[in-house]
């Protein structure tokens, strides 16, 4: 027995999903959700197999729960139109289904899960899929969205600070504190809007906003003092990559 | 400007010309008995001289077209040109040969020579005339091309706008969820469907509409939405017979309300409730849009997205005036007011 989750914020849209998988005596359906809060939640009780999985939501869109999600099931995708959305599906072979999609095309999708193999390269399939997105997709751009315990934080990119490598994680810091997300600079690098955010360091990015002055340190090295008081390295290149989006 | 290649095109013919030339008026020299070496000298310089002048007036030209009135002053950049080069054979040829004989053939020949000059230098004149010109003329085409272009996109961004694929597959996908245990209720949302399509297709942007109408139309559109979100959606909608005899321009709403729902519904996960209130406030219709948001996680700033701006715009377009909306966002309530001009 396979467990399935569907998350979806219109309930009939959970109703279609619903029924087309009764025919699937081999899949349980666990729990309906309705954003991608409950989602997190279900998926982190429940640890299911599959979940159908909306990408237009309230608050968090279907990646960014994903990006959340530690280990990530194997997803069907269901969406009605986003062009980003379905450029990455397409470049990175993960099973979508466009709304309204028919019996046919569902069942395809749901036998192609069952026959494959559990669930390394699927997962892989998810993670650069979620990259591809956060490169393109203009929501991603405007907010940063990290767990905090049990609790999901939106930041908007307009109260970040700075950012800083952290192990294998990023600390995002803001005026409120700082949150790890699990990512890697390179990837802040390319999501965030180059005019706002510079790389000055190999373990720092910074807002350009929020810089009130930048000294010299050292040989070669400045720093850059921050209207929060932070004192952020800026290395050789980094300084040369600030000059030119400052415009000195 | 130019298109360089086919500049340094030109530049090559124009040397090529100048060595002809030079070739051309030795040999003629020659004929009249001078010494080749003689002849040469007369013939090189002259050519330079004569290149100069076509160099001169043709980067004249690059430059700067006379319109039809001034190609007098034309005329006489090319007999001015012409002269100088006349008068640089007589006064620097003597100084390279002494001969008398030269001498006097050179003074002779001056007549000749001037006017030989003025139709070089003239034909040299027409000629980059004629190619400029031509080249302005595929410049203005390609800006013209290009203006056309834009204003086809811009013309099929609105279309795709006024379709709302997102919109438009939701609610199909909505009506094949109620096909399978609601049929009546799905038959109910295609006509709802298919009236506010219509609608969205008869409008036209310049047309005066009653506010009722416009909000008949509007309803048709809230309800296929409650029909898609279910009991998280809510609409109060208040308006007097009075303010909704008032006119408006079409589909002027419409945008509002868009992003009222799709803010309400994406931005918060609770029940939403959308209000639209209409009043007549002297020569005015006011009428004010809410929806709640969360100031946690959008900027107030953000709130005058793209729909509205568009809004902005038109009443700005229809009646020359910026005043005439605003946006309030307090206590996780988002307000839009506009007021519309009753003439």
């Amino acid at each position: 027995m396979r467990r399935a989750l569907i998350i979806d914020d219109e309930p009939l849209a959970r109703m279609v999903v619903m029924e087309y998988l009764q025919n699937f005596k081999e899949i349980e359906l666990i729990q309906e959700c309705n954003d991608g809060f409950e989602g997190l939640k279900a998926i982190q009780q429940y640890q299911p197999d599959l979940i159908f999985l909306d990408v237009q939501m309230p608050k968090i869109n279907g990646f960014e729960m994903l990006e959340l999600v530690e280990n990530p099931p194997a997803v069907i995708f269901t969406t009605a139109f986003d062009e980003y959305a379905i450029k990455a599906f397409e470049a990175h072979a993960v099973d979508y289904l466009m709304k309204p999609f028919s019996k046919e095309r569902f069942n395809k999708a749901v036998e192609k899960f069952l026959a494959a193999a559990p669930e390394k390269q699927a997962q892989k399939h998810t993670e650069d899929l979620l990259e591809a997105v956060a490169a393109h997709s203009p929501a991603q751009h405007e907010r940063i969205v990290v767990k905090t315990g049990t609790k999901v934080k939106i930041i908007p990119v307009a109260d970040v600070d700075y950012l800083m490598a952290d192990d294998d994680y990023v600390s995002v810091i803001t005026k409120e504190g700082s949150y790890l997300k699990n990512k890697t600079m390179s990837f802040f690098e390319q999501t965030l809007d180059p005019r706002q955010f510079v790389r000055v360091h190999r373990s720092y990015i910074i807002a350009i906003q929020q810089i009130t002055r930048i000294d010299p340190y050292e040989k070669d090295a400045h720093l850059a003092i921050l209207k929060s008081g932070a004192k952020i390295p800026v290395s050789k290149t980094g300084y040369v990559k600030l000059k030119q989006v400052l415009g000195i | 400007m130019a298109i360089p290649s086919s500049t340094s095109k030109l530049y090559g013919a124009l040397v090529a010309c100048g060595f002809l030339w030079a070739a051309l008026q030795t040999y003629i020299i020659h004929s009249f008995g001078f010494l080749w070496f003689t002849a040469s000298i007369d013939g090189m310089l002259s050519a330079i001289l004569l290149s100069g002048a076509c160099w001169l007036i043709n980067n004249n030209l690059r430059y700067y077209q006379p319109g039809k009135g001034s190609y007098i002053n034309l005329f006489i950049w090319v007999v001015a040109l012409a002269g100088i080069c006349a008068a640089g054979c007589r006064y620097l040829l003597p100084l390279l040969n002494t001969d008398k004989v030269f001498i006097n053939f050179v003074i002779q020949s001056l007549t000749i020579r001037f006017f030989i000059n003025f139709l070089a230098v003239g034909w040299m004149a027409m000629l980059s005339l004629l190619w400029y010109s031509q080249l302005d003329q595929k410049e203005t085409q390609k800006r013209k091309n290009e203006a056309e272009q834009l204003a086809r996109d811009a013309e099929l961004y609105n279309l795709r706008q006024q379709l709302q694929p997102h919109f438009l597959f939701n609610s199909l996908n909505s009506i094949n969820a109620l096909i399978g245990f609601k049929p009546d209720e799905a038959r109910r949302m295609i006509h709802q469907l298919s009236d506010f399509l219509r609608g969205t297709l008869k409008k036209d942007d310049k047309q005066q509409v009653p506010l009722s109408e416009e909000l008949a139309h509007l309803n048709l559109y809230l309800d296929i939405e409650k029909v898609r979100f279910g009991h998280r959606l809510q609409t109060e909608i208040s308006c007097d017979t009075k303010c909704g005899a008032a006119l408006l321009p079409s589909m002027l709403l419409q945008p509002l309300v868009e992003n009222a729902i799709k803010f309400g519904l994406y931005d918060t996960t609770g029940d939403v409730t959308v209000s639209i209130r209409g009043e007549i406030e002297e020569h005015y219709l006011v009428i004010m849009v809410q929806n709640p948001y969360d100031p946690q996680t959008s900027r107030p700033k953000k709130g005058t997205g793209f729909g509205l701006r568009g809004v902005q715009r038109r009443l700005y377009l229809l009646f020359a005036r910026n005043d005439l909306m605003e946006t309030h966002a307090n206590d996780n309530i988002f307000t839009t007011i506009i007021k519309v001009p009753q003439l």
